[in-house]
């Protein structure tokens, strides 16, 4: 293991050449000590390449982790992000400085308005949870203004992520949770018995967090706004769905994407990403502001702050423009044809696993997926001892990410893998091979599995340790 | 199109596998009518076609750029060393995904601890989380922790907070019906007191603190992380802030980086990630992800926030920002700044007819303008190239770094303002 930076320093060393500060007064007492690392350019450098080699990205290898979209980066969208005419600009500076990058902006929104089929996006919030809140507030407003008073829930599926039924109570909302029929659809008679006019919306990731399209879309779409709510979309499985089923048209009012799954900017380790929000003509009003305009006759980009109905500002400034950019340049060389390829390839990806996997592992819901499905391991556990997160660790030895695993919470020991359409046959090959292999081992040697990972740098972690004696900070311990 | 590995034959070796006709039967699931809706087109540009489009982008920007930026209010211009994005750009740390599975992402985990720790030095305070999206919104996740410590549902503004923060408070708060007070007292939940404020201004905080205390409410400090510096850090309970300024571009506004930094009787109300030490199997000491019984993934709608996706490139890079600079750099950095505010300050408030807000200021500072400040922005400063924010009919709001040229060169900024200041005025 790599030690930490503060153990490579040494009094009076330094990598930096700034000249001599004079002397000036604070107006405040100053502090007397400041302990961070005393260390040469070579210890910066060594130790935090030393670092990335502990790490595992999409650069390292095959990475098919569920409901992330772990596909390809590609290195143009890096470089595009980076010139200094748009990483250097202060956000503060007039729009007619900016024309190049509102313009970005502007077209970011009109493909993403193209292909999702909504008529405005906001691109402000930066990550998919920000967008949730952000919709939700929408939704909120749009009932408010209305003079209903009354909707103060939100209907969430058992199968959803925790950041949507986080979002609600973030939103002011009270969170009802709905159930999941065997074939992991929307459990409509639940559905109905929740539905009144104390609904504001319906939250729905489609297809599901079992990768699986919504059948009933249609009359959930139906029953929802017959009641008077809204429905809300969780793009971040919309890689299975470019192209092909525009969620506007599904009837879903308001969506956000993760520009750092489906548009292929990186995802950095935790972000930053961003998760623009896309609304149907009559939520227009309430967007976050500013957004940006363009007034064809002065040929004339522009940020707009006046919209008296918008719900306020969700980002000091105009949300993670620098990921945004990767997005624009990844739907520039796609086209519209290149993001339904994009979805169909995912697809195929997907289903070529399971195919492959099918028989030997068990699948539980047994029919075409999308671009990701579930394989539930609770079998192998029953019989030997074997868990979801062996398997994962096991995957590792052999030279790969695991699949997400314990997600959604409604299937035991589940793995869900994502192979994303970036990946060869030949890679989804050798990682069905290992996964057959590993299948093996759980009947022979289930030891081996168990103990694993036996080639990380690190064995198996005591996490209960980790929260009972919190080590959160080396001054500290 | 790009990033197909696909060939053709695969695909059908594909399909047969999987025991389908065709790529379309692979949808049959998603209703016909949503499928036969035509999709408006835009084309593919190849990567050649690309880089040119970009480069006319580029074009535009660069033409209307100006020379001189006076312009922070939020995000500024600070000195980047070449060892900082260089290293935070080796694609292990940014393709990898958030470090679910610690034995294959000790790379980011280990940074992360890193990041934690030097933003706790910094603060003086004893845990901090492993970043939010950026000032404004760790700044509403604060008096939302705060309400929840102390189950009053107010917040007072002390002193001037940029306006951008104060509206996503509003939106942030208004739906839980957390409101801005007015006067400290026994409904107040948080005092949040800037550091330096909106105008640049660095105040003591001494007694605000007495009054957050005296009132039972707890006192959130949102100051910036060159200033905390060199300045002895306040005692707050929480202290939140951006860390644009620790080697991040300003990418006109985001990837930005929002700290939280906490006493430790307020750990179980922190939102998102954590990153602790352990041992494992084999003696070893490493970094996982901790805590987590606060988080949306597992408490869902009681969590103590929505938070997953953070800025975790960002707080890397702000850690090797920190490890590079060490404690000299940064304090070099910060004295850097203020002796080039003071220097822009008496020099702009010596021209007759101009003054500055009195006090002592850190980067940005307040030039009170003899005439209407907008008008004279359009039409004079910007004919001499400066960019410069007017804060009202009176004021323009001015910031320097420690990038911001002084004297002696040609094309000094300062010196530059001074004389188009001196000049156009007196015309
Ligand atoms: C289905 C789903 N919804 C929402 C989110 C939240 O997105 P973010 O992490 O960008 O906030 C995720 C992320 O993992 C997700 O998988």
């Amino acid at each position: 293991m790599e030690k930490l930076i503060f153990e490579y320093s040494r009094p009076g060393r330094r990598a930096h050449t700034l000249p001599e500060a004079p002397q000036v007064n604070f107006g405040v007492p100053e502090r007397r000590s400041l302990r961070l690392p005393e260390v040469s350019e070579i210890d910066v450098v060594r130790h935090y390449t030393r670092l990335s080699r502990q790490n595992y990205g999409v650069d390292s290898g095959f990475y098919p982790l569920g409901s992330c979209t772990m596909k390809y980066n590609p290195k143009i969208n890096e470089q595009i992000a980076a010139f200094e005419e748009f990483a250097i600009q202060n956000p503060n500076t007039d729009d007619w400085r900016m024309v190049g990058l509102l313009r970005i902006l502007y077209e970011t929104e009109k493909m993403l308005c193209k292909i999702f089929g909504y008529a405005a996006f906001t691109l402000q919030p930066a990550a998919g949870a920000h967008g949730e809140f952000t919709g939700l507030l929408i939704i909120r407003a749009y009932h408010l203004d209305r003079g209903d008073t009354r909707r103060v829930k939100i209907l969430v599926p058992d199968a959803a992520h925790g950041t949507n039924p986080a979002s609600c109570t973030m939103a002011g909302f009270k969170q009802v949770t709905i159930k999941s029929m065997p074939d992991g659809g929307v459990d409509i008679e639940d559905l109905k018995k929740n539905l009144d006019d104390t609904v504001a919306g319906f939250m729905l990731t489609n297809p599901n967090t079992l990768g699986l399209f919504e059948k009933n879309i249609a009359e959930i779409s139906e029953l929802v706004h017959a009641a008077g709510g809204l429905l809300y979309y969780d793009g971040a499985n919309a890689n299975a769905t470019m192209g092909i089923a525009k969620p506007a048209s599904m009837g879903f009012d308001v969506c956000h994407l993760n520009l750092h799954k489906t548009f292929s900017t990186p995802h950095g380790g935790g972000g930053p990403g961003s998760g623009p929000v896309g609304v149907t003509e009559k939520l227009k009003p309430y967007l976050p502001v500013p957004i940006v305009e363009y007034d064809v006759y002065v040929n004339h980009y522009f940020l707009e702050d006046c919209l008296p109905k918008s719900i306020g500002k969700v980002h000091s400034f105009y949300g993670n423009v620098g990921v945004i950019i990767k997005a624009w340049a990844y739907m520039k060389m796609q086209g519209a044809a290149g993001l339904k390829k994009v979805s169909e390839m995912a697809v195929l990806n997907a289903n070529y696993i399971k195919a492959r996997l099918q028989g030997v592992y068990d699948i539980p819901y047994d029919r075409v997926c999308k671009h990701e499905f579930v394989i539930s391991v609770k079998e192998f556990k029953k019989q030997y001892g074997v868990t979801a997160a062996d398997i994962a660790k096991r995957l590792m030895d052999y030279g790969y990410h695991p699949p997400t695993v314990y997600f959604p919470l409604i299937v035991s020991e589940c793995l869900m893998i994502e192979p994303t359409e970036t990946e060869s046959k030949q890679e989804l090959d050798a990682f069905c091979e290992v996964m057959l292999k590993i299948a093996e081992e759980i009947k022979t040697d289930p030891e081996l599995v168990r103990s694993a990972p036996h080639s990380a740098i690190v064995g198996r972690l005591d996490e209960v340790k980790a929260v009972k004696e919190p080590d959160l900070n080396y001054f500290l311990c | 199109m790009a990033y197909f590995p696909h060939t053709e034959t695969e695909v059908r070796q594909m399909l047969e596998t999987i025991g389908v006709q065709s790529l379309e039967e692979l949808f049959a699931d998603v209703p016909e009518k949503y499928r036969k809706e035509k999709i408006e087109d835009f084309p593919a540009l190849n990567e050649m076609e690309l880089m040119a489009e970009v480069n006319e982008q580029r074009f535009q920007q660069n033409h209307f750029k100006y020379d001189h930026c006076f312009t922070g209010a939020g995000r500024y211009d600070h000195f980047i060393p070449a060892v900082v994005p260089q290293l935070a750009g080796r694609s292990e740390f940014y393709t990898a995904y958030t470090p679910y599975q610690p034995e294959i992402s000790q790379g980011t985990l280990t940074a992360i601890y890193e990041f934690q720790s030097m933003i706790c030095e910094l603060t003086g305070m004893d845990v901090a989380n492993a970043s939010l999206y950026d000032g404004a919104t760790a700044l509403a996740e604060a008096v939302s922790m705060a309400v929840t410590a102390t189950g009053r549902k107010e917040y007072v503004i002390a002193n001037p907070l940029h306006p951008n923060y104060a509206q996503v408070l509003k939106t942030y708060l208004t739906p839980r019906n957390i409101t801005a007070g007015e006067k400290i007292g026994q409904s107040t939940a948080a005092v949040i007191f800037v550091l330096p404020d909106y105008h640049g201004l660095i105040s003591d905080w001494s007694q605000v603190l007495a009054e957050a205390k005296a009132a039972g409410a707890l006192l959130i400090v949102c100051a910036d992380p060159l200033l905390l510096s060199v300045i002895e850090p306040p005692q707050a309970d929480i202290i939140v802030g951006e860390a644009q300024p620790l080697g991040l571009p300003m990418s006109y506004g985001g990837p930005a980086l929002g700290f939280l930094a906490a006493r430790q009787n307020y750990l179980r109300q922190m939102p998102g990630r954590i990153i602790g030490r352990t041992t494992d199997d084999r003696g070893n000491r490493p970094f996982v992800l901790t805590m987590q019984t606060r988080e949306q993934h597992i408490r869902r709608e009681k969590a103590t926030s929505n938070i997953c996706s953070n800025e975790a490139l960002c707080a890397l890079t702000a850690t090797i920002y920190m490890s590079y600079m060490g404690a000299s750099g940064l304090q070099t950095v910060a004295r850097l700044c203020k002796a080039n505010t003071d220097y822009a300050m008496q020099k702009l408030g010596s021209i007759p007819g101009f003054s500055v807000e009195p006090g002592e200021h850190f980067r940005d500072f307040v030039l009170h303008c003899p005439t209407d400040a907008r008008e004279f922005r359009i039409n004079y400063l910007h004919e001499d190239g400066i960019e410069a924010i007017s804060l009202s009919d009176k004021d323009l709001l001015l910031s320097v770094t420690e990038k911001t040229l002084r004297e002696s060169t040609e094309n000094s900024s300062i010196d530059w303002i001074y004389g188009c200041l001196e000049r156009e005025w007196k015309n």
